[in-house]
C-alpha cells in the first residue's frame, strides 16, 4: 500500500500504533546476531508453538516479535514481555512455558530470569537493570523494540515522522540548518560536522549527487552499525533519505560488509518495504521529490571503510584510497558531489528533525553534542551494546554500564576507536567521551568499539595485535604503510617473543612519525596510534619485554612461565601478581582440586587430587589458562629468563 | 592562473596544474618514483611529499604529495622542511629494505643520506617498487593485462592468475615506464616476449625492420587505426615526414612530391 501524502502517513501511523496499544501482551525475543548465537532462534520457535498450544495467539492479543539487539548480550538469549517491560535473561526453550504461563497468562513474573548482579539485585524491569538505565538511546532508541521486516511497525515505533516534516513542510536549506543546530558530527569516528558536510555537497556544480551510507564496520570487537542495520533499518533509510532531499540527491548507496549477511538480508526487505509504503521511489509523500537506494556489499577489505576506497570499491573497481585534497563532497562516487556519513550518523537524523536540532543538541558537551553507540566489549561483565550522551565518563560507561571488570580484576586500560584509536590507561578513565577528549589522550573516538582490559592484559601484545591487523588490511598503495606497517610488525614480534634489542622503541617512533605523516589515507596515518598510545602510558611494559625479557602482564608465552604454589614454598620470583577473585586478592597454596588439570590443553599438570600438583616446564606452553582456571590463586607465573638463570644455578 | 610561493620563490601557472609542477617550475628539486607526466597523479610512493600552508592557517603546515595537490592561488610550498625530509627518508629506507639491489633506490636513498637500510631487509630482493605505473599505463592504453593484485605487503603486479596474460598486445608501455626497469621483455628472430607470452612482429615496410607486434596492429585496427599508420615504423614515418618538409620547402607540391615517392 503506498502512502501518497503526509496526512495519509498521520492517519496510517495513528491506525497501526492504536493497533499496537491494544495488544493485550507482547513477547519481544532478541533475534539479534549475539543472542542468535546463543540460540534465541530456538527460543522464538519454543514461544510460536508454546502459545498455539495454550491457544493464544493474535486475536486474544497476544504477539510474539523477532527483534534486533537488545543490547545486553552478555546475558543472552534475551526476552522482554510487554507491557511491563520485563525482561528475562539467559532463557533457553526449556524456560519458554513457564514464562508463558506465569508472565503472559498471568502477570506474575519468573524470578529465576531476571537479570541479576550483586549491586542491583534483581531486576524485574528493563529500565532498572543497570545497564539500561545509564543509557540514553536516541540511535537505538528502537532497536529490541520494533520487528526489523515489518515497517508498520517502524512506522508504529515513529519511523519516518521526521521525512514526513522534511518533505513537507521544510526546504533543503532548512533542513541542513536543523541539522546544524544539533551540533551533529560524524559517527564513523573522525566527527566532522554533518551540517558542514551536507552544505559543501549541496552548493558544489553538478548535475548529479549521491548520498551513501557507510556500513563497512571493520574493527575487531564492534557491532553497533552492524546492530543498527539489523535492528532499525528504517531509521538509515529515513535518515539518508531526508540527507538526499536536503542535497539534492535522488540517489543512494548503501555499503554494507558482505559479512553481516543479516544486516544485508534486514535492510534488502526494508528497502523492497519502503518502495512500497512510497517511502522511497518517485514522488516521495506527494512531495515531487525522488529518491531510491540500492544496496552495495563489500568483498571483506577493511580499507573499503576508508570512505574514497569504499567509493572506488561501489564503483566496480578496486578498493583503494585516493587522496581527498578534493573532498567527496565536491568530486565523489562516480566524481559527482556526494555525502558520505556512518551509518549510526544516518540514523539519529530522522530524530532531529522530528524532535528538532535543539533538543539534540541539549545532550553531550559543547563540541560533541547528543549521544554515542559503543559496542562495550573485552573484560567487561556486561558486554553489549551502549549508547551514552557525549561527555559520559569511560568509568560510568565501563562500571556502571558495563557492570564493572570480568571477575573483579583491576583494569588497566580501555581500547576505544580499533585499531585506529588508543589505549586510555585506567588513571585517565574520569575523562568524557567526547571528540577532542579521546584524540588529546592519544586514541579517538573511532566507530565505536570499548575494548576493556584487565591486568592480564599485555599492552605490547595489544599493539602488535592491532598492528598485525593493519599489516594484513593495509591496501600496499602507498609506500609507508604497506612497507612501514611489515617493519614495525617484524619489531613487535621480537620483543613479544624476547627477542627485543636496545634502540627498538626508537625505530619504533622514528617508523611510526614516518608512517603517520606519509601514509596516503587515514587507515595508516592513525595505524600508528596503538602503538604511540601504549607507549606514551605503558612504556615501563615495553623496557620489561625488552630490558628484562618479561612480560609484566604474563600473557606473552615465549617469556613467561607458570608454577604452582606449594606449602613453603621458596618464593622463587616475587609473584609478579597476586590472584584476583571477587575482592578477595590471595596468594594461597594449591589444594589439589584438579580444575587445573582439567584446563590445561597439553597435559602438563599432574597431581593427585587433594595433594599439591605441578607444572611440567617442558610441556608447559605458557598459555595461562590454568591461571585463569584456578580457583584459590595457587599459580603464580614470572619471567622464563628468571628460571633459566635459577636452573643455570642448581647446575651450578 | 595561481601563483604560489615555491621555497621562498614566486611562481604563477596555469589553472589546473599540481604543487609538483609549480615546484618544478620553481626550479625545486622533488624525487618522485610514480609519477608521469602521461599519466594521472597517483600519489603511491610517498617521495614528492612537501610542506603546504595558506595564509590564515595557524600552527604547523600539512604534508602532502605535491603530484596531486592542486596548485592553488596563494599557497605556500617548503620541498625540504624538516618534517619532509625526515618522513621521505623514511620512505626512502623503507624502500631499500624492499629494494636492497636496485640501482635506481640505491641512488635514491644515498642522497637522502642513508647507506644502509635500516630495516629488516627483503628475504626475496625484488626490483619492483610497486609504484603501480605499469598498470596504470597499461589501462591508459585500453588494455588492462596486467594488475595489483594482494595486498598489504604481499601486493605484487601479476597477469591474471599468474597465467600469460590473454588481453596483452605486447605493446611494451608496461616496460617502458617502469622506473627500475623490472618488466623483463625480449625481442628476437621477429618475436617479442614479454610476460611469458611470445608475439609476432610487423616489419616495417620501409626498413623491414619489425617495429610492432601483430597482436598490437590487430587490436590498433580495430580501434579505427588507418592502415598507413601501421606500416612503417617509427624511424621511416620520421623520415617520410622530413621529407614532405623538403619538398615543401622547396616549393613542390605534396601531391606532386607524393607522387615522386
Amino acid at each position: 500500500m503506498r502512502i501518497e501524502s503526509g496526512g495519509a502517513f498521520e492517519a496510517h501511523r495513528r491506525r497501526v500504533a492504536e493497533a499496537r496499544v491494544a495488544r493485550r501482551k507482547t513477547v519481544l525475543v532478541c533475534c539479534g546476531t549475539g543472542c542468535l548465537a546463543n540460540g534465541s532462534a530456538a527460543v522464538l520457535d519454543a514461544f510460536a508453538t508454546r502459545l498455539t498450544a495454550r491457544g493464544l495467539n493474535a486475536e486474544l492479543g497476544v504477539f510474539v516479535k523477532k527483534t534486533g539487539c537488545h543490547g545486553c548480550c552478555q546475558r543472552g538469549p534475551l526476552v522482554v514481555v510487554e507491557p511491563g517491560g520485563t525482561l528475562y535473561t539467559k532463557v533457553q526453550p526449556r524456560d519458554v512455558a513457564e514464562i508463558v504461563e506465569k508472565s503472559i497468562e498471568h502477570d506474575e513474573t519468573v524470578t529465576r530470569l531476571l537479570y541479576t548482579d550483586r549491586k542491583a539485585g534483581a531486576c524485574t524491569c528493563q529500565g532498572d537493570v543497570p545497564f539500561y538505565k545509564h543509557q540514553t538511546r536516541i540511535a537505538l532508541r528502537n532497536i529490541g523494540r520494533l520487528d526489523p521486516r515489518d515497517i508498520d511497525d517502524a512506522i508504529a515505533h515513529g519511523a519516518y515522522a521526521g521525512l514526513v516534516r522534511a518533505v513537507g513542510h521544510m526546504t533543503p536549506e532548512q533542513v541542513i540548518d536543523e541539522v546544524e543546530r544539533s551540533g551533529l558530527r560524524g559517527r564513523g569516528g573522525a566527527g566532522f560536522p554533518t551540517a558542514r558536510k551536507w552544505r559543501a555537497c549541496r552548493t558544489a556544480p553538478g548535475d548529479r549527487r549521491f548520498v551513501v551510507c557507510n556500513g563497512d564496520e571493520g574493527d575487531p570487537g564492534a557491532f553497533k552499525d552492524r546492530s543498527l542495520m539489523e535492528g532499525d533499518p528504517h531509521a538509515i533509510i529515513e535518515g539518508m533519505t531526508i540527507g538526499a532531499f536536503a542535497v539534492g540527491a535522488h540517489e543512494g548507496f548503501i555499503y554494507v560488509r558482505d559479512e553481516y549477511p543479516l544486516a544485508v538480508s534486514t535492510l534488502t526487505t526494508a528497502i523492497g518495504q519502503a518502495r512500497d509504503r512510497g517511502l522511497l521511489g518517485t514522488n516521495i509523500l506527494g512531495s515531487g521529490f525522488d529518491f531510491d537506494l540500492r544496496l552495495s556489499r563489500g568483498g571483506g577489505a577493511f580499507v573499503c571503510g576508508e570512505s574514497s576506497a569504499l567509493m572506488r570499491s561501489i564503483e566496480g573497481k578496486v578498493g583503494e584510497p585516493r587522496a581527498k585534497y578534493v573532498h567527496a563532497t565536491t568530486r565523489g562516487l562516480f566524481d559527482c558531489p556526494t555525502v558520505l556519513n556512518n551509518v549510526e550518523t544516518w540514523s539519529v537524523v530522522g530524530q532531529i528533525i522530528h524532535r528538532g536540532g535543539e533538543w539534540f543538541a541539549r545532550l553531550g558537551t559543547p563540541l560533541s553534542k547528543g549521544t554515542k553507540a559503543f559496542s562495550l566489549v573485552g573484560k567487561v561483565a556486561n558486554t553489549g551494546l551502549v549508547e551514552v550522551p557525549m561527555g559520559t565518563s569511560l568509568r560510568t560507561i565501563v562500571e556502571e554500564v558495563g557492570g564493572g571488570v570480568l571477575d573483579g580484576r583491576p583494569l588497566k586500560a580501555v581500547q576505544t576507536g580499533g585499531p585506529s584509536g588508543g589505549c586510555v590507561p585506567e588513571s585517565l578513565l574520569d575523562l568524557p567521551v567526547d571528540y577532542e577528549r579521546l584524540t588529546e589522550a592519544g586514541s579517538m573516538m573511532g566507530s565505536g568499539g570499548l575494548i576493556v582490559m584487565d591486568d592480564r592484559t599485555c599492552m605490547v601484545e595489544v599493539a602488535r595485535y592491532f598492528l598485525r591487523f593493519l599489516t594484513e588490511e593495509s591496501c600496499g598503495k602507498c609506500t609507508p604503510c604497506r612497507e612501514g606497517l611489515k617493519q614495525l610488525l617484524a619489531i613487535y614480534e621480537g620483543i613479544v617473543a624476547g627477542r627485543g634489542r636496545p634502540g627498538d622503541v626508537e625505530r619504533i617512533r622514528t617508523l611510526a612519525e614516518g608512517i603517520r605523516l606519509g601514509s596516503l589515507c587515514e587507515l595508516g596515518r592513525s595505524a600508528v596510534n596503538p602503538l604511540l598510545s601504549t607507549l606514551r602510558y605503558f612504556g615501563e611494559e615495553y623496557r620489561a619485554h625488552i630490558e628484562r625479557r618479561a612480560c609484566p602482564a604474563g600473557t606473552c608465552r615465549e617469556l613467561t612461565a607458570y608454577e604452582i604454589v606449594h606449602d613453603g614454598h621458596p618464593g622463587r620470583s616475587a609473584g609478579v601478581n597476586g590472584k584476583r577473585r571477587g575482592a578477595r586478592a590471595v596468594q594461597r597454596p594449591c589444594n589439589g582440586c584438579h580444575v587445573c588439570v582439567a584446563a590445561c590443553p597439553v597435559g602438563a599438570i599432574a597431581g593427585e587430587r587433594k595433594r599439591p600438583h605441578t607444572i611440567d616446564q617442558e610441556r608447559c606452553i605458557g598459555c595461562g589458562a590454568c591461571y585463569d582456571a584456578c580457583r584459590v590463586g595457587a599459580i603464580r607465573f614470572f619471567p622464563k629468563s628468571e628460571r633459566v638463570a635459577a636452573d643455570a644455578d642448581a647446575a651450578c | 592562473m595561481p601563483t604560489l610561493r615555491v621555497d621562498g620563490v614566486r611562481v604563477t601557472v596555469p589553472a589546473g596544474a599540481t604543487v609538483l609542477a609549480a615546484a618544478r617550475a620553481a626550479g625545486a628539486e622533488i624525487p618522485t618514483l610514480c609519477h608521469h607526466e602521461g599519466l594521472e597523479p597517483w600519489g603511491g610512493c610517498r617521495l614528492c611529499l612537501v610542506e603546504i600552508s595558506k595564509p590564515g592557517w595557524t600552527g604547523e603546515g600539512k604534508i602532502v604529495t605535491s603530484c596531486n595537490y592542486p596548485a592553488e592561488d596563494g599557497l605556500v610550498v617548503r620541498t625540504s622542511g624538516e618534517r619532509v625530509v625526515a618522513t621521505r627518508r623514511v620512505v626512502v629506507d623503507l624502500l631499500l629494505a624492499r629494494c636492497p639491489g636496485t640501482p635506481l633506490v640505491q641512488r635514491l636513498a644515498r642522497e637522502h643520506g642513508i647507506e644502509e637500510a635500516s630495516y629488516e631487509v627483503n628475504p626475496e630482493p625484488t626490483d619492483c617498487v610497486l609504484c603501480g605505473l605499469c598498470t596504470r599505463a597499461c589501462d591508459r592504453m585500453g588494455v588492462s593485462a596486467i594488475a595489483s593484485v594482494s595486498r598489504g605487503a604481499s601486493r605484487a603486479i601479476a597477469p591474471p592468475f599468474n597465467q600469460p596474460p590473454p588481453d596483452c598486445i605486447g605493446c611494451l608501455a608496461c616496460a617502458e615506464v617502469c622506473p627500475t626497469g623490472h618488466i623483463a621483455w625480449s625481442e628476437a628472430d621477429g618475436r617479442r616476449t614479454i610476460w611469458g607470452r611470445v608475439f609476432e612482429m610487423q616489419r616495417c615496410e620501409g626498413c623491414g625492420r619489425p617495429h610492432l607486434t601483430a597482436a598490437q596492429a590487430g587490436w590498433a585496427r580495430a580501434r579505427g587505426a588507418a592502415e598507413q599508420d601501421l606500416r612503417l615504423c617509427d624511424a621511416c614515418k620520421r623520415e617520410q615526414l622530413a621529407r614532405t618538409l623538403r619538398a615543401v620547402s622547396r616549393g613542390e607540391t605534396v601531391a606532386a612530391q607524393a607522387a615522386a615517392s
